[in-house]
């Protein structure tokens, strides 16, 4: 059979399993459409969240992105994982005993302030909108490569999948898909990865292969012989300080996004939220630990097939041929010496490599089966659609449970309320297709937005609102503003402006981290100079640092009886 | 101990154990892998720099093994709690 005949195959019975899955969980109320009944055993949570975090970008692009960098991108590997220590030292456990729906329902009850959940809001909506563009986006751009559909065609296909399982079973239909999505997509970045470094190094398991053979190595010789720095050289690309900050602001980011957060409210305890959070880093620690071999291993594999090798012997590559064909790979003989020459000066530079290639070509590379090649490609689905329904939810939510219920009808019944978050994942669907039909051309780099506003504006908030008691309704409000519009201002200014990146040269991508001191501080200094949180507000804080299921006995306090 | 005692010693056990794991956090991710990289990568772990090995693939390791000994070392603190 032909590569296209298996991914065919293994896309239509992937996507059977999923909507299959999504039948068995459907949902009437609003405990299982919001929170799945809070019944997802801790490490079947694990397994959602590491699908739910692991996107098209992880799946497909990260790999290659730090097959460029070298060390520098050691941002991405620790940026994305380190995170999930402060979720669960600092945040999942106090908000699974919290025992409400989404964060802005914390960050407005612990600050008993519709305006801080006003400003919640429009940070989560705000920033997984952002991320969720980029997931339908490769939705098509998989579908397109692999199987010759139109991207736009590819992206409606999603659509539809992701709308049948988000619609009918809410959080509980999205959970279970995102275990099975998980296993389908370890499996497919595995079977390559165990390939190439099996072809390489003879040692079949790939964490090994990277730290105990010679290739990272011969890697660094290669590639300052052809006048690039080191692999293994750091601080090659950014400077230190930039790297820190990146990697704190990725870091934070991670440990402050909503649809992260939200997992942990479907466990039964915060005992399970703890465990729950180490289950999840194990699995996505298991595919991030095999992206730094993948990317050496394939970077000196297409450093050696190709660089100063005659052009009659590279036509011969089937993989080069095809990738050539798609545009990922150009060849130009430009000082015509009939040889192809990589080299760092983009003028004499006769070998352009898209970073995608890394991932997507490392089956063949390594002579794999065509059963093995289409196997990625469901991978890369399975990664793009359990990221892009958790970001669904998270925007439903905000609008169905945060603004309709909490602040315009708190009457609603709980049909009503499923209904209307049901029509609201259907409506952020169409959002986020036509964002994926039509990207708009800076959707990559407001991806930098994503992390910087979460660590800017929740991540304080959340922890000072746990390990603070003093901190108050004017602290969290103001020091989530400053955040914001530091944080905003300063990427929007770099990115589209031209603005020099006058903090110490810190780049957009780690302006996060300023922001967010910048939040801890306001809302420190505001919270003592202004009046203490009322007693009931103190209780409750206090309730959550206890052991214990029980969520805190909440006292809904109306903001017109405290002025 | 009276209840309010009780609260106080657990949430100070919580939290020591917090800024314990913290600290070893920091130390692998910030220190070791970016400010300290470049002495750490006169080392060899296998075949590669240390500081490079920390930075893509230990520091990982030992981020999926701090949130374990959290939850473990919870039950422990929940226990004596409970006694």
């Amino acid at each position: 059979m032909s590569v296209e005949a298996w991914t065919t195959l293994f896309v239509l019975l992937s996507f059977i399993l999923y909507l299959y899955i999504g039948w068995r969980s459907r949902v009437r109320d609003s405990q299982g459409f919001f929170v799945a009944d809070r019944g997802v055993p801790a490490i079947a949570n694990g397994a959602a969240t590491a699908a739910d975090w692991m996107s098209a970008a992880s799946f497909i692009s990260m790999a290659g992105l730090i097959s460029f960098l070298g060390y520098d991108g050691s941002i991405y590997l620790m940026g994305w994982t380190g995170g999930y220590v402060l979720l669960a030292l600092l945040l999942a456990p106090y908000l699974r005993k919290f025992g409400k729906y989404t964060v802005p329902d914390f960050v407005g009850d612990r600050y008993y302030s519709n305006v801080a959940r006003l400003v919640a809001v429009v940070a989560a909506i705000f920033v997984s909108l952002t991320y969720v563009a980029g997931q339908m986006r490769g939705v098509g751009i998989v579908f397109s490569r692999f199987l010759q559909v139109p991207v736009e065609t590819g992206v409606i296909i999603g659509m539809v999948i992701v709308g049948f399982f988000a619609v009918l079973g809410g959080m509980k239909g999205i959970t279970w898909t995102q275990v099975a999505q998980y296993g389908v997509l370890i499996v497919a970045y595995l079977i390559p990865a165990v390939a190439i470094s099996t072809f390489l190094t003879g040692n079949p398991i790939p964490q090994l292969a990277f730290g105990f053979s010679d290739i990272v190595d011969k890697l660094d010789g290669v590639q300052v012989d052809l006048g690039f720095a080191a692999y293994t050289q750091p601080f090659a690309n950014k400077s230190m300080l930039d790297v820190l900050f990146i990697a704190i602001a990725l870091m934070v980011g991670t440990a402050g996004l909503p649809h992260v957060i939200v997992r942990f409210y479907t466990v039964p305890s915060p005992r399970d939220a703890r465990f729950s959070a180490g289950w999840a880093l194990l699995f996505i620690a298991i595919l991030y630990t095999t992206a730094p071999a993948v990317a050496a291993f394939a970077r000196y594999n297409l450093i050696e097939s190709l660089h100063d090798r005659p052009v009659a012997e590279v036509q011969q590559l089937d993989w080069a041929q095809k990738w050539e064909n798609t545009g990922l790979l150009e060849f130009k003989d430009t000082n015509n010496d009939g040889r192809y020459q990589l080299t760092p000066d983009e003028a004499t530079n006769e070998i352009v490599i898209n970073a995608d290639i890394v991932v997507l070509s490392t089956p063949e590379v390594a002579k794999l089966a065509p059963w093995a090649i289409a196997l990625v490609a469901t991978g890369g689905l399975a990664a793009a659609l359990s990221t892009a329904s958790g970001l669904l939810l998270v925007i439903s939510s905000s609008v169905a449970h945060d603004v309709y219920y909490r602040l315009i009808n708190p009457q609603a019944s709980e049909s009503k309320r499923v209904m209307v978050g049901r029509v609201m994942v259907g409506f952020a669907i169409v959002i986020a297709g036509y964002f994926g039909v039509n990207p708009p051309g800076f959707v990559a780099q407001v991806v930098a937005f994503a992390f910087g506003l979460a660590a800017a504006s929740f991540f304080p908030a959340i922890v000072l609102g746990i390990f603070d008691a003093r901190t108050n309704r004017e602290g969290a409000i103001s020091g989530m503003l400053v955040g914001l519009v530091f944080t905003t201002i300063y990427i929007i200014g770099v990115k589209f402006y031209g603005m020099e990146p006058w903090f110490s040269g810190i780049s957009a991508e780690g302006i996060g981290t300023v922001g967010m001191v910048l939040n801890f501080i306001v809302t420190w200094v505001v919270s003592r100079l202004t009046p203490p949180p009322p007693e009931a507000i103190r209780q409750m804080v206090e309730n959550l640092r206890l052991p214990g299921d029980a969520p805190p006995a909440l006292v809904d306090v109306g903001e017109e009886e405290l002025d | 101990m009276n209840d309010r005692q009780r609260h106080h010693a657990y949430w100070k056990a919580n939290t020591a154990l917090i800024r314990n794991l913290l600290l070893v956090w920091a130390g692998v991710s910030i220190g070791c892998s970016i400010l300290l990289v470049r002495p750490l990568n006169a080392i060899s772990f296998g075949k590669i720099p240390f500081g490079f090995w920390m930075a893509q693939q230990g520091s990982i390791f030992i981020f999926v093994i701090l949130i374990f000994i959290y939850a473990l070392g919870m039950e422990k603190i929940d226990r004596n709690y409970k006694e």
